[in-house]
């Protein structure tokens, strides 16, 4: 299923200092967007919230599929995917840790099997799959993160930051992933930035962000 | 110094052809040890996910009991649980005192709060984000749970170890509400204070010899859990 994203008025605060004021945009579905802004300017705290995982002091996040509001329940939540800068890699194997959304989800094992190899396949870590995850390299950590996500085919991926701590190398990598992702136009795709040139490279457009809240 | 060593020859002797009497002894003291840390350890683990993952009033209070109860004395247990089974007491109807299940009875509470205490500081070591990565995936608030007290399973199985450590050296309690009766409720630890009154030396040097074998092992195993768990501290 195809989302669009309609987010109005939200506000956040953290121990009396806003973190989000008055922040309202548009995303449309299948489209990827790349978010920017200095740190500490709410990114990962617009991700947490638009990914349901957390809920706003004020305003609202609202799913739209053609013209119906979802309601934002488990079933909703399950259909958006965030994967964090750090992305809490479990204490196990790669392939279970790729396998564990499917899991939550009550997939039938031989399906899980048949999505997780093609997820590891997709990144590049089909050799590394019966390796503990907590021992693989930064850029194959952030590659882990994304195939964690894909491998659930989610309607909106939010990338925080996918390239953060990687070098030159994996961050081609983790790019050519998401290029892919792109062009498959399945999913509503927004990725935090530092880097204009890199925003502008792998999305359809750029949100800029300052003081908790959407500019452009 | 003779006596000592004719009597570690001796205990040699009795552990080498697996004397009955010690055997039982052994057995017996595994099967109360053992019983005991299984039930303490189901009753000990969501106490605490729930000290570990849920904010509600009293919980500090909680926290304080079950670290207090840590050091419990054996005696003080054993005395409290003499008293529950007594015949006069309130669950003297039951005549359990001087049965193994007494002594089962006693060495929970004595390790119920170790155990729970020490799988609360390793659930509460998990990484947060593992919290959030859970969520972000999908899982439900108890499966996220699930998943925190899974990720803390090394930990948790050196609360259990430290928990059987803790209930197979000791002595105080299963004396007192056992009543230490050959063949029934004797233990490796009441047999070595009896054996060590009546002078025989034998038999209390081999399950003194069994006892810290066994404490070796554990530790042993405890060493290797650690190692293990050390994967999540060093990335």
């Amino acid at each position: 299923m195809s989302l669009g994203l309609e987010a109005s008025g939200l506000y956040k605060t953290y121990n009396g200092k806003p973190v989000l004021a008055d922040c309202s945009f548009t995303l449309q579905e299948g489209r990827t967007y790349a978010l920017m802004g200095p740190n500490g300017c709410g990114k990962s705290t617009l991700f947490r919230i638009c990914a349901l995982i957390e809920e706003s002091d004020q305003g609202e996040v609202r799913y739209l599929s053609g013209d119906s509001v979802l309601q934002p329940d488990v079933s909703l939540r399950r259909m958006l995917t965030l994967v964090l800068p750090r992305i809490g890699v479990f204490n196990t194997s790669v392939f279970r840790n790729v396998a564990y959304g499917l899991r939550v989800r009550g997939v039938a094992r031989a399906e899980t099997a048949v999505r997780v190899e093609k997820a590891l396949e997709f990144v590049g870590l089909t050799h590394k799959r019966d390796q503990n995850g907590l021992t693989l390299s930064s850029g194959e950590t952030q590659r882990l993160g994304i195939a964690r996500a894909v491998v659930l085919e989610p309607a909106v991926l939010f990338l925080d930051e996918p390239t953060a701590f990687v070098d030159e190398k994996s961050k081609a990598q983790i790019e050519e992933i998401i290029q892919r992702i792109r062009r498959d136009g399945n999913s509503l795709v927004v990725i935090t930035t530092h880097n204009r040139v890199q925003a502008e490279r792998l999305s359809d457009a750029v949100l800029q962000m300052s003081e908790g809240k959407i500019m452009a | 110094m003779n006596s000592i060593f004719e009597g570690i020859s001796k205990a040699a002797s009795l552990i080498v052809n697996l004397d009955a009497e010690l055997m039982q002894i052994i057995l017996l003291s595994l099967r109360v040890s053992g019983s005991a840390l299984v039930i303490a350890t189901i009753l000990a683990v969501p106490t605490a996910g729930l000290l570990g993952l849920k904010r509600f009033p009293g919980r500090g209070a909680v926290l304080s009991v079950l670290n207090t109860f840590m050091g419990l004395p054996p005696v003080v247990v054993g005395l409290f649980v003499y008293l529950l089974l007594s015949r006069s007491g309130p669950l003297g109807f039951l005549a359990l005192l001087y049965s193994p299940t007494a002594m089962i009875i006693a060495q929970i509470i004595l390790s119920y709060p170790i155990v729970a205490s020490l799988c609360h500081t390793a659930i509460v070591s998990v990484d947060p984000i593992v919290k959030q990565a859970s969520m972000a995936l999908g899982a439900t608030p108890f499966q996220v749970s699930l998943t925190v007290i899974n990720e803390a399973r090394y930990g948790i199985m050196s609360a259990v170890i430290a928990g059987f450590g803790r209930v197979t050296a000791e002595v105080g309690a299963v004396l007192m509400v056992g009543g230490n009766i050959a063949g029934f409720t004797r233990v490796m630890t009441t047999t070595i204070a009896l054996e060590t009154d009546k002078g025989n030396f034998e038999l209390a040097l081999a399950l003194g010899i069994i006892l810290l074998a066994l404490s070796l092992a554990i530790n042993l195993v405890l060493r290797f859990v650690q190692k293990k768990g050390a994967l999540r501290a060093e990335t």
